[in-house]
């Protein structure tokens, strides 16, 4: 579709004033840029783009500490496995509202939308840091096809369900364009986009568990087992909903004159941490099941076991108690430093599996370069930039009052 | 939005398309039975190797390698080496004194490789005598091979910005002339024998079984991880040659089957129960709206 900036000159100025620069002119609109929090941003990137720049110049080797022993460090297990499950936020949130019908939490799906999108997005690019050839990215889509891979599920899911996403937050996308058509007609696309992104999610968030069964003998044994690909999508329904929670609150705060102040945003964090709180039960005891199921037990009493425990009970059954109990209180601040801590639970999990209790037998142990660490907070960095542009300008937080009534999405 | 009639079946249908698909068709390459009489392989008996590094030699000549032909026997058996991206094959000593036994590493080109059946664009695959090749012009440098290899045979070339996967080809373009592998062709001492699969593993039943034989009773490879083309015999205990132990005797293909195997699951059931529930809360909802009542959500739970 071709944007309205190509109507000549006059017009087009307007259109880039009120819809980029804020409806500032633009001399004020880069005044108002220099912020704190933006020189922040600007000197990460700027260290960290000539890094990523550096990594496919010089090679993985002049980068990473990788090695033949440790093939995946924390571009797999932070960015990769981590994002995508902090990013599931967007299916559970589409599911229940659009599906299971709670209009209680719809204020909130946009923005999970967008965190999602914008999480698999970074996810994708830190994986392409991290390919040694990403430019055939597009061979196991198009050219040959892996069949038997667990791998090849993922990719083509992760694939699919990028573009699900991007699809599912265009409603948004037009209402600032300010196309009708176009937009009623993404709307309509709401539920199917939303059943195929569960179909999409349940596949590929276990599959990203599911990578690790090919590894028995390297992953320590309270880590590996057969319900891998359970843990990791009952637990990525858990890291969706705290990194709405927390997500919600840090935008309450961020856009003052974005929100809309009619949401009770407190309910919708005491109802979300009550679903966490189940959720987090449920992975407890699931977890549980393999150390019975594969015999373990004297294993927790070894060093690794102390620090499986630590994720059992410390980031798994804790703050399932804390958000019971915040739930049942009103207790909105704890709930929310729960769910901020659930978030730091997935990605403890999720780096356990991928570099911690992997190769754990073996006396050569991965550690990242500061490269690989600066690399991955860029990239963090511009994902919450892209957010933080897209939620000034589009209608994320906040229904336009001309659509409120038009369509219930 | 309105479920009707319509919208369901294009929502089924676009399911059953993607769980129909021929995307797991190629799961044949890996899964066929090693009963295959046409299958290569090489049988290493520890007992007869003298530790002389021909095999490396050759394998550094005909892959156009430098690698380990630069060490000296004192610095190549002081500790125990492992392949690289420029040594395919490497010849260690046992950690026993007496008798001096060595062994010879490399890809053990796998039955059922694990390499091969984790590999999304299989530049890593089987062929249907022996080799695990690599095509690596497929090849997305996922290094997911080198997750599942129990062996840890796939080596990455970090240190190029263009790199590959490296590991031994079993000398696939030289078996396909009718050739030997390099390796096994300049063998002097009869350490390794390269033929059939299946009569070498009967020549080392024989060397196990034959009257006053020292050998451990075990063929290394016979059933490791589903069966390995090079078998490995010796008369110490394998753990003191190296050889990783605890790998159980089932293919690691058969890991990820029943993962895999809930795929069209996935894809057939989560369509109508989803809409399923879509009806019901919608129907919900308007029947709540018609009340005037607004429904509280589920805040007994």
């Amino acid at each position: 579709m071709s944007s309205p900036t190509t109507v000549p000159a006059a017009p087009a100025r307007n259109w880039a004033t009120e819809k980029l620069f804020l409806g500032m002119p633009f001399g004020d609109y880069l005044r108002s840029l220099a912020t704190p929090g933006n020189f922040i941003a600007g000197l990460i990137m700027a260290v960290g783009i000539p890094l990523i720049a550096y990594r496919f110049i010089y090679g993985l080797g002049a980068s990473t500490n990788l090695s033949q022993t440790n093939p995946w460090g924390i571009w797999i297990g932070f960015d990769m496995l981590s994002g995508v499950a902090l990013a599931a936020g967007g299916y559970t949130l589409a599911t229940s509202v659009y599906i299971f019908g709670l209009e209680k939490y719809h204020p909130v799906v946009r923005p999970a939308v967008l965190t999602g999108f914008l999480g698999y997005l970074f996810a994708v690019l830190g994986l392409m840091a991290d390919l040694g050839r990403p430019w055939n990215l597009p061979v196991p889509i198009f050219f040959s096809w892996g069949g038997p891979s667990i791998m090849f599920e993922v990719a083509w899911c992760v694939c699919l369900y990028l573009s699900v996403l991007a699809m599912e937050f265009l409603p948004p996308v037009f209402e600032w364009l300010g196309w009708p058509k176009a937009r009623l007609w993404a709307v309509r696309m709401t539920i199917g986009l939303t059943v195929f992104g569960v179909m999409l999610s349940t596949l590929h968030q276990s599959s990203l568990g599911g990578l690790f069964l090919m590894a028995p003998t390297k992953l320590h044994p309270l880590w590996y087992s057969p319900f891998i690909p359970a843990y990791f999508f009952i637990s990525s329904i858990a890291a969706g909903i705290s990194m709405v929670i927390v997500e919600s609150a840090l935008s309450h705060r961020a856009f003052q004159n974005r929100i809309d102040h009619s949401v009770d945003i407190d309910g919708i964090a005491l109802g979300l941490a009550r679903g966490a709180s189940i959720v987090l039960f449920a992975y407890f005891f699931v977890k549980l099941q393999g150390v019975a199921d594969g015999g373990r037990w004297s294993l927790l009493f070894t060093p690794y076991g102390y620090w499986f425990l630590v994720e059992m009970l410390g980031f798994i059954l804790l703050p399932s108690m804390l958000f019971a109990y915040g739930a049942r209180h009103g207790r909105v601040t704890l709930v929310r430093w729960t769910a901020a801590w659930t978030v730091l639970g997935i990605i403890v999990n999720r780096l356990n599996v991928s570099v911690i209790a992997m190769n754990w037998n073996v006396p050569e142990r991965y550690v990242p370069s500061f490269m690989e660490v600066m690399v991955s907070l860029t990239l963090i960095t511009i994902g919450v930039s892209t957010f933080r542009w897209i939620v000034n300008r589009m209608p994320v937080l906040k229904e336009l009052p001309e659509y409120r009534d038009s369509a219930s999405h | 939005m309105k479920l009707n009639r319509r919208t369901f079946f294009k929502v089924a249908g676009a399911a059953g398309a993607v769980a129909l698909s021929p995307a797991r068709k190629a799961s044949a390459s890996t899964a066929a039975p090693s009963l295959d009489a046409s299958r290569r392989g090489v049988l290493v008996d520890t007992t007869k190797c003298i530790g002389c590094r021909a095999c490396e030699a050759a394998c550094a000549e005909t892959n156009r390698l430098p690698g380990a032909t630069m060490l000296d026997d004192a610095a190549a058996f002081a500790a125990p080496r492992r392949t690289d991206t420029v040594t395919l094959t490497v010849v260690n000593k046992a950690a026993v004194a007496e008798p001096a036994r060595f062994v010879k590493r490399q890809c053990m080109h796998c039955v059922e490789p694990a390499c091969a059946s984790a590999c999304l664009v299989r530049a890593l695959d089987k062929t249907p005598t022996g080799p695990v090749v690599y095509h690596k012009d497929r090849c997305l440098g996922c290094r997911y091979c080198m997750v599942a290899c129990p062996f840890d045979v796939p080596k990455y070339e970090y240190e190029s910005a263009l790199p590959y996967v490296k590991k031994c080809t079993f000398c696939a373009d030289r078996q396909a002339k009718g050739e030997a592998p390099a390796c096994t062709s300049v063998c002097p001492s009869g350490a390794l024998t390269f033929g059939l699969r299946n009569e070498l593993l009967d020549t080392a039943r024989e060397r196990l079984y034959a009257k006053d034989s020292r050998y451990v009773r075990h063929i290394f490879g016979e059933e490791e991880v589903g069966g390995t083309s090079w078998m490995y015999i010796t008369d110490i205990p394998f753990e003191k040659l190296g050889m990783p132990t605890g790998l159980g005797t089932y293919a690691y293909s058969s890991l990820t089957q029943a993962s895999l195997a809930a795929v069209p699951f996935v894809l057939t059931l989560w369509p109508p129960l989803l809409m399923g529930i879509y009806t019901f809360s919608k129907r919900r909802n308007a029947l709540d709206a018609h009340a005037g009542e607004p429904r509280e959500e589920a805040d007994h739970v």
